[in-house]
């Protein structure tokens, strides 16, 4: 059990709360289904009292939510134009929901959300999926023009074409990946330089003085992880808005 | 004890066999593979995910987004409808400024045009009192004139009196008896011819 202590992979585990098996899949209410609700509490929570006084002139609270709101609202109409508005609450939720996931989860002993793959990869596939959707349904096949840009000779069409599609493919990979292997990396850093530390302070007077090093580095390490929960959060609304961009005016 | 994450992976199946061998399944599930890349959990995570992600993306939309917007709209609203007021009373200043300044430079010709007029009348009434004096000096000038010639032609009259009166004496005292007094003014007018 020592060895749990320090194992940097530990805090990724998930162990169900509540067992639960439906048509012979394990849909067990885990602690990762336990921190997707805390974070959507938070999130609901932190939104809708702060603004529940509706004042003219905001109290901080207020303007957070405001700035939020204003924050995503403006990113997407940069991005998407005025049309692109129609997607404000799906691209808001999920730049609300990466954001409050990532920051619950530097908390210690607390699980991160989005350090598990299959969660962004599953939120990026909202994503795509309500691209290629709207795509198709509102420009028929004229949404294919996303793959073959403007101004291309002919002889390079194929090659550009296979690169557009494969280009297009990728995005929810590297859309979930980015988010997860952020959120992965930078706990795993986290813990490995906190484990140094316990290890270090157990070997006496030298191991205390010495734990100093990779204690300092733990103290950095989690102001940079804010940076990136915030980061994040932005770089997948943006790309969001971007991507929705494309389902807006595929021909570019 | 300093134990590197490649001792605590090595550790960790062994730590599983041994539970294993006790009679609990789960944690060997748990400790065999990297947890994020662990498919057994997939179908939870998917379907807790999007519950609370649905939920979440229900009251937001329902819920928080009009409340904001709106909270931002009014906001902006009375900023416009603010600085409208303020423009409206700017201008208002500036046609009060401008009516003033209006009355102003009217007051300031009344008040040269009556200058004017006074100063006008009081030179017309300086130039009549004065040619209404040159008038009487002229007049008194004539009047003394006349009484200077009067007088002058008083006493030339009175010249040939005195002259005629000598005149009888000096031929009385001369010649003696009595003289003839048409006579000597005869001689006296043809004499002071």
């Amino acid at each position: 059990m020592a060895a749990d202590k320090v194992d940097p992979i530990h805090q990724f585990q998930i162990h169900p709360i509540i067992p639960l098996h439906i048509g012979g899949y394990d849909v067990s209410f885990t602690n990762s289904a336990l921190f997707m609700v805390v974070t959507v509490i938070v999130a609901s929570a932190f939104l809708y009292m702060s603004t529940a006084s509706r004042s003219l002139i905001p109290g901080r609270l207020q303007s957070m939510s405001e700035m939020a709101y204003e924050f995503v609202g403006n990113m997407l109409r940069d991005a998407a134009g005025k049309q692109g508005m129609q997607f404000f609450p799906l691209v808001f939720s999920l730049f609300m929901f990466v954001l409050v996931a990532n920051l619950i989860g530097l908390f210690p002993y607390f699980f991160t959300v989005t350090s598990h793959i299959i969660v962004t990869f599953t939120l990026a596939a909202l994503v795509i999926g309500t691209v290629v959707v709207y795509g198709f349904a509102k420009h028929g096949f004229g949404f294919l023009k996303l793959f073959v840009p403007h101004g291309v000779p002919g002889y390079l069409m194929p090659l550009v074409v296979a690169i557009e599609v494969i280009s297009f493919v990728s995005r929810p990979v590297s859309l979930s990946v980015r988010l997860f292997a952020n959120m992965l990396a930078g706990h795993i850093t986290l813990k490995v330089f906190s484990g140094f530390v316990v290890s270090l302070s157990a070997l006496g007077a030298v191991g205390i003085a010495g734990s100093i090093l990779p204690l300092a580095m733990a103290v950095a390490l989690t102001a940079l992880e804010l940076l990136v929960a915030f980061l994040q959060a932005y770089v997948f609304a943006v790309l969001t808005c971007m991507y929705l961009n494309d389902a807006l005016h595929p021909s570019h | 004890m300093f134990v590197t994450s490649a001792f605590a992976q090595e550790a960790a199946p062994a730590a599983a066999e041994g539970e294993t061998h006790a009679g609990t399944a789960v944690p060997a599930e748990e400790h065999g593979t990297f947890p994020p890349f662990n498919a057994e959990t997939f179908p939870s995570q998917i379907l807790w995910l999007v519950i609370t992600f649905g939920l979440f993306y229900l009251f937001l939309k329902r819920v928080v987004m009009p409340r904001v917007g709106a909270i931002i709209d009014v906001r902006n609203d009375r900023i416009t409808q603010d600085l409208d007021h303020a423009a409206r009373l700017k201008g208002e200043a500036d046609a009060a400024v401008a009516a003033y300044e209006q009355e102003l430079a009217e007051a300031k010709a009344n008040a040269n045009k009556i200058g004017q007029q006074a100063s006008d009348a009081a030179k017309s009434e300086a130039e009549s009192t004065r040619k209404k004096l040159e008038a009487e000096l002229e007049k008194k000038l004539g009047e003394a004139e006349a009484s200077i010639a009067s007088i002058k032609a008083k006493a030339m009259k009175e010249v040939g009196t005195i002259a005629e009166d000598t005149t009888s004496a000096i031929v009385e005292a001369l010649v003696g008896g009595k003289t003839d007094k048409a006579e000597i003014s005869a001689a006296v007018k043809s004499a002071a011819r």
